[in-house]
């Protein structure tokens, strides 16, 4: 064999032997990095049933679902249209109030600022729905948000009615 | 060095030294030659590795005691106050010792700033210096989060929430940073773990810091090159020993005052209520030592972008050697960045205050003003003037500013038939 051909043959070698063994690396950090994403136990908790007959119009409840606060909000007919009034052009983040209270009564949203996680207050801001204490983020009466710091909405979770008595979350 | 040739007195002593040459460094580090123009402000090196081994000490005892669990921590740390004998003691010289290593943490660095010994050829003690500065926030974040008050957790929620920040990849990472869906007992448990890693990796880094500096030697308040040994240095035992000693001593009445006099001062009170998940503390603040980055991070309106900004802040420090185009170190030479020096100063103090009140008005425009002047000095100001400015000249030794120009040629002569 020429001299060339052993350099090739020698390259390929190590260019092998370096892939299997970055191959054989990942497949062994994977699993340490892995550990640590949410376990079966947590994702065994995904959905929780609520009791909703007890709650007022105006008034809501907050409920615990994966260790996030969950606001059911019953709305009056007044947050009700001045939450369908609002034009969508006004809004940092465009959703219209129909697409995110189906039942237009009951708003069930994840009580998280968008920001950076806190809890906001209800019934506060300057667009009477939710107020963040932490940096100042106002929410409408849908939840949708309208000044401060937070890039979106607040969330909406996956629920259905049950019977006319109890969502279901998750 | 003098200890290249270093050989014990006693048999036993050759024998080990001939197998584990640990005798030659402690010869080394005894006959170290050091400036002796060095002032006080070269002290905190000392006093930071006493802050070190304190919080590793009080920490493994304090892990005798606590309970890593949702449920259980914040009783095993009443428990730990009322019951374990000394306990309030042990946790409280833990819960000052980590302000105080901040404290001294921010001297040091701001004398390296002042003096300019971040600069050629001590850049990599300067990068180490700041990792283990980086290394030093989030040992003390995730320690704050093990009590498992109020402030632990919404303090926890809104630091790892910054993650979620990052497009696409965001929500993915705070999810497995958690390990779970909201900070909660998964979160607690391996924050322990690291909590109780880290002070460990950062033990290993101060070893490295301090190999990197017997490289060059230590700066000096004049920030010329020392001939090393030579009549200009002392050996730095005993003579820095015993300084660095007294100004611990100092630094312990200190910390002795806050321990026994005003211990919870500059803890947040809310922290002694159990954390719940369903409500916020109206006013969410980081340990002090972390405000000006909270200010900064506040102060941008977009989400992405502060935390952009709050991370630059820091990593603009790292390359700071590379910022600061003026050969010249010490600021005693520089007129002009003297002043930028303490603008800079009093910048940074600012925005400390600022990010302890509510992110509106007044405090809101005065926080950005901050930062953006924090960004200014070192992307612009400090670059150019390298440059521009016109500076004093410097002395040809450090033994001259002391003995006057008189001396100068005596000492010229003197220093060249030490080093001969």
């Amino acid at each position: 064999m020429s001299d060339q051909k052993k350099l090739n043959r020698r390259d390929f070698l190590y260019t092998t032997s370096y892939t299997i063994g970055a191959v054989g690396v990942g497949a062994v950090v994977w699993p340490l990095i892995d550990q640590m994403n949410p376990d079966t136990s947590v994702k065994a908790l995904a959905s929780t049933e609520v009791d909703i007959s007890s709650v007022e119009p105006g008034k809501s409840i907050t409920v615990l679902w994966r260790g996030k606060p969950v606001f059911i909000k019953r709305r009056t007919q007044e947050e009700i249209a001045e939450a369908r009034a609002v034009n969508l052009e006004d809004l940092k983040h465009p959703e219209r109030d129909e697409d995110r209270a189906k039942n237009p009564e009951w708003l069930v949203m994840l009580g998280v600022c968008t920001h950076l996680g806190c809890v906001p207050l209800g019934e506060k801001g300057d667009y009477n729905g939710w107020f963040c204490p932490c940096h100042g983020s106002h929410y409408d009466t849908a939840g949708r948000i309208r000044k401060g710091p937070a890039p979106q909405n607040m969330e909406i979770p996956k629920y259905e009615f049950v019977d006319s008595n109890t969502i279901k979350i998750g | 060095m003098s200890d290249h040739n270093y050989v014990p007195s006693s048999k036993i002593g050759k024998w080990f030294n001939d197998r584990l040459p640990l005798l030659s460094l402690g010869a080394h580090l005894a006959d170290y030659p050091t400036p002796k123009n060095l002032n006080y402000w070269w002290t905190f090196g000392g006093i930071l590795t006493f802050c070190l081994i304190t919080q590793i000490v009080t920490g493994v005892v304090l892990g005798m005691h606590y309970v890593a669990h949702a449920d259980l921590a914040f009783e095993s740390v009443e428990h730990i106050m009322r019951d374990v004998n000394y306990g309030w003691l042990i946790r409280y010289v833990h819960s000052n010792g980590a302000s105080m290593f901040f404290l001294a943490v921010y001297i040091h660095i701001f004398r390296s700033l002042y003096y300019g010994s971040y600069k050629s050829p001590r850049e990599v003690i300067w990068i180490i210096g700041m990792i283990i500065y980086l290394l030093m926030m989030m040992t003390a974040f995730m320690g704050y989060v093990l009590p498992w008050g109020q402030m632990s957790f919404w303090g926890a929620t809104v630091i790892t929430s910054l993650f979620s920040a990052i497009p696409l990849i965001g929500e993915s990472i705070t999810s497995w940073l958690w390990g779970g869906y909201a900070v909660d007992n998964p979160t607690l448990t391996r924050f322990f773990s690291l909590h109780y890693l880290l002070p460990f990796l950062i033990l290993g880094l101060v070893v490295l810091h301090i190999w990197a500096l017997h490289i060059p030697g230590n700066n000096n308040p004049i920030g010329i090159e020392v001939k090393k040994p030579s009549n200009n240095t002392v050996p730095f035992h005993p003579y820095i020993v015993i300084k660095d000693l007294f100004a611990l001593l100092l630094f312990l009445i200190l910390f002795a005052f806050f321990i026994f006099y005003s211990p919870n001062i500059l803890g947040h009170s809310d922290n002694y209520i159990e954390a719940n998940p369903l409500v916020t503390p109206t006013h969410i603040v980081p340990e002090w030592y972390l405000l000006p980055f909270y200010a900064i991070l506040r102060s941008v309106p977009d989400k992405l972008l502060g935390v952009i900004a709050m991370f630059a802040s820091i990593f603009i420090l790292v390359i700071l050697p590379w910022l600061d185009t003026s050969k010249i170190r010490s600021a005693i030479f520089r007129p002009l960045y003297k002043q930028f020096y303490w603008i800079l100063f009093f910048d940074v103090i600012i925005l400390g205050y600022m990010g302890a009140m509510p992110a509106e008005g007044l405090y809101l425009l005065i926080a950005r003003v901050a930062t953006a002047y924090y960004f200014i000095h070192f992307l612009i100001i400090l670059p150019i003037l390298g440059n521009k400015e016109k500076t004093i000249s410097l002395p040809l030794s450090i033994s001259e500013p002391v003995l006057g120009k008189m001396l100068k040629e005596d000492m010229v002569k003197n220093e060249k038939e030490f080093t001969n």
